[in-house]
């Protein structure tokens, strides 16, 4: 019986080691760099814990009033493959910090940039660009899409806008 | 039975004075008077055979009184022209026709055309670009839409996404003047179309999901100068309540109102804005428009009635002052704008006749309101509403259902209707003829979930998770006649999508609406039975009219290019697997994608 239950703290412990990566070291980097070396992944993209505060913020600073839980609305979808300005971390980093000119409003005067890293990490997850292990299996609201931790990892392509001006 | 009280109602039915159209102003328009005037005893105008405006006239009957094409003919219709506006958004617009030129107007980025009808294939005579700001995309809850342009005393008056209304000369298309009057960085957008009255160009703003402070605007249609501005929060100044200011209920008595029923300062932020549609009764000297919904949508944070808020105005155009005023839903809790088409006509009323306003409104009812008191004399449903139990006669009051109150971290399932209402902005025709109202709408449900709401400015201010759904018997629209005088409907399509287009009728006894899979359809008005139908290709929510040609001949005209709130999984790309994009609607419209693509195209219709 000992055996089993040592089984068991044995597995919990791996599980959470898939779960929390956390680098200690990308706090410091990140509050001061707004770039990040490795364009494959973000300093958060491994970091459940900044994942969720990423969750947080996007519900506290009203991305999801454009961006809906992922499905778009006012600004465009982000759990689909399409991305109009770019997916590695730098360039989402960009479009949050700095803003886009077809609607998408600056943040770097709201947010420093370890918030906008755990921004990055958190709408890279949607379309399951983050590993599975560091995504939460269920949303804490009225179930509106399926588990962030079923969602499969998209193939991300670059479009032209759909909300590009025409005529122009 | 049914057909003799239809009878007998329409041969009661008077339309007003406020349905005469002015003296025709346009330039180098030729006569086009029609023989054909409505009949059964109505005083109908004479039909001009133009569309100036996007209600055709001031009483907003979008009725024409043209029957060239009629019940017995209409299945010849063919298409004589077509026209790609280069643009792939929601096309919500009326074409408008004076003289022998017609004028379309885009979605972002508002590009305008004036069309030349007395040409064979209606050739480009001048093209406008206003060039909005990009950025105001950003802030447009519901696609970028425009509702149209409005042709006056020899101008064109609309306005951009990023709120200039600007003037052109009909004629050159060059622009006369051009006035900013909101700003996108608040979240302040402009999607309708400006109603001209006296010289007066009346605009409003969006942004009820941005934590906007609504208002109507007056600028001078010869300077472009702003004359007066009507907020629909705030200090009873800024409301422009004066001494004339006449509510009929007590619960709209009082003294700044506007302040007093919202916590501290949340007026200010607090919605109410107007971008729907205006009627004049020029006997009254009186302009008739609601307000929208109340900010944010979660109403747990607003506690209080939330003046003036969805909210009936009567105002004097000249001065903006409020006569009176009825709030339709007093601390709204579901989205239900009050910004939607009030149709003026004179009927009588358990003996009197009245002048009247009808409102098919967004909450599920059909407002009939004496417009010179501000009474509600009746609010039927004109669909299956569970949100409310109607409204009491005799206080005004809308009466809540408790059981689909939203709460924050409860999930309240099976509200109808949905948060576009029974009705949305699409707006409903009236037949003189028929005494009738015919009603485009949609048939939908919802579960909501209160959350937080954070006003950053610029940014949405709505608090609420939505979750749209097809309501009772799964067809999500419906195109509907309704008798105002019994209250009752008299015959209905069903349709499987919202009905977001407008609609027009006329003297022919033709109803003409279109679907969101692109079926453009002219159904009997007397019977609902489809006579007609073309497939243009993209889903219409756009608003279809009738003229007459420099040939002499009817026309029928719709855009086509689906989107709008409903169409923005398609207009926009949204992605089905979130039930909650596009505030909700994407739940209900998952199948559209498959069913219509983005289009931009103007049809013409003849015999």
């Amino acid at each position: 019986m000992s055996r089993v239950r040592a089984l068991a703290v044995v597995l919990m412990l791996l599980a959470s080691c898939e779960r929390e990566d956390r680098r200690l070291d990308s706090r410091e980097f990140t509050t001061r760099y707004a770039t990040w070396s490795d364009s494959s992944k973000g300093p958060y993209d491994h970091n459940a814990h900044g994942t969720t505060e990423g969750q947080m913020l996007f519900e506290q600073m009203n991305c999801s009033g454009c961006h809906a839980n992922g499905g778009g609305g006012m600004g465009p979808a982000l759990m689909d493959d399409k991305w109009i300005y770019g997916s590695n971390p730098n360039e989402i980093f960009t479009s949050i910090a700095s803003g886009r000119p077809n609607g998408m409003p600056a943040w770097k005067s709201r947010l420093n940039n370890e918030q906008i890293w755990r921004l990055v990490a958190y709408v890279r997850s949607l379309s399951g660009l983050t590993p599975k292990g560091d995504r939460p299996s269920r949303e804490d609201h009225m179930m509106v899409k399926p588990s962030p931790y079923q969602t499969p990892k998209a193939k991300p392509v670059i479009v032209r806008s759909t909300f590009t001006p025409a005529g122009r | 039975m049914r057909r003799l009280l239809v009878i007998i109602a329409s041969a009661s039915l008077v339309v007003c004075n406020a349905c005469k159209p002015e003296p025709s102003r346009s330039t180098g328009s030729r006569d086009v008077a029609v023989g054909a005037a409505p009949t059964e005893g109505t005083d109908a105008p004479p039909e001009d055979g133009q569309w100036v405006r996007p209600a055709k006239d001031f009483a907003s009957t979008r009725y024409s009184g043209l029957a060239e094409i009629n019940t017995s003919n209409v299945n010849a219709l063919r298409l004589v022209a077509s026209f790609s506006t280069g643009v792939l958004h929601g096309h919500e617009a009326a074409p408008i026709v004076a003289g022998s030129t017609m004028y379309v107007i885009t979605p972002f980025p508002n590009i305008v055309y004036a069309l030349d009808l007395s040409k064979p294939g209606f050739p480009v005579k001048w093209q406008f670009n206003p060039t909005p700001e990009p950025a105001a995309q950003g802030v447009a809850c519901c696609d970028v839409v425009n509702r149209g342009v409005v042709f006056d005393n020899g101008r064109i008056f609309f306005n951009t996404l990023d709120n200039h209304t600007i003037a052109l000369d009909a004629a050159s298309g060059k622009e006369v003047w051009n006035t900013k009057v909101g700003d996108i960085n608040i979240g302040e957008t402009m999607t309708m179309a400006p109603l001209v009255v006296k010289g007066k160009v009346l605009v409003g703003d969006s942004g009820g999901e941005m934590g906007v402070r609504g208002w109507l605007k007056a600028l001078d249609a010869n300077s472009g100068k702003v004359l007066w501005t009507a907020y629909h929060t705030g200090p009873d100044s800024e409301v422009l309540i004066g001494p004339a200011f006449k509510p009929h209920y007590s619960q709209d008595q009082g003294k700044d109102l506007g302040v007093s029923t919202w916590p501290a300062d949340m007026w200010k932020i607090g919605g109410g804005t107007m971008w729907g549609w205006i009627s004049y009764d020029p006997a009254q000297d009186l302009i008739y428009y609601g307000s929208g919904n109340p900010g944010p949508w979660n109403p747990e944070v607003r506690p209080g009635d939330n003046k003036w808020t969805t909210t009936m105005f009567a105002r004097k155009p000249d001065t903006g002052e409020a006569v009176w005023a009825y709030q339709i839903s007093p601390h709204d809790l579901h989205d239900y704008d009050g910004i939607n088409e009030q149709i003026l006509v004179d009927m009588p009323w358990n003996g009197t006749k009245r002048k009247v306003l009808i409102r098919p409104e967004r909450n599920g009812y059909v407002y009939v309101m004496d417009r010179v008191t501000g009474e509600v004399l009746s609010a039927e449903a004109f669909g299956y509403v569970n949100s409310t139990n109607g409204v009491d006669l005799k206080t005004g009051m809308l009466q809540y259902n408790p059981d689909k109150e939203t709460q924050v971290g409860k999930v309240v399932r099976d509200i109808c209707p949905a948060a576009p209402g029974m009705k949305d902005w699409q707006p409903t025709a009236y037949s003189p003829k028929t005494g009738m109202l015919y009603i485009p709408h949609q048939n939908l449900c919802m579960d909501e979930e209160g959350v937080s709401a954070n006003y950053i400015a610029g940014t949405p201010y709505v608090g609420m998770n939505v979750k749209m759904t097809a309501g009772p018997g799964g067809k999500r629209g419906e195109f509907e006649a309704w008798n105002p005088q019994t209250g009752k409907q008299v015959w209905a399509i069903k349709e499987d999508l919202p009905v977001w287009s407008g609609t027009v009728v006329t003297a022919g006894d033709v109803a003409f609406y279109g679907t969101m899979n692109g079926l453009f359809k002219a159904v009997d008005a007397r019977t609902g039975k489809q006579l007609w139908q073309f497939d243009t290709g993209s889903g219409i929510i756009g608003q279809p009219i009738t003229f007459k040609g420099p040939d002499g001949h009817q026309y029928v005209a719709i855009l086509s290019g689906v989107g709008g709130w409903s169409g923005m999984i398609v207009s926009a790309g949204l992605d089905p697997r979130d039930s909650s994009a596009a505030l909700g609607f994407v739940n209900a419209m998952r199948d559209l994608p498959a069913k219509t693509k983005m289009g931009g195209k103007l049809f013409v219709f003849a015999l």
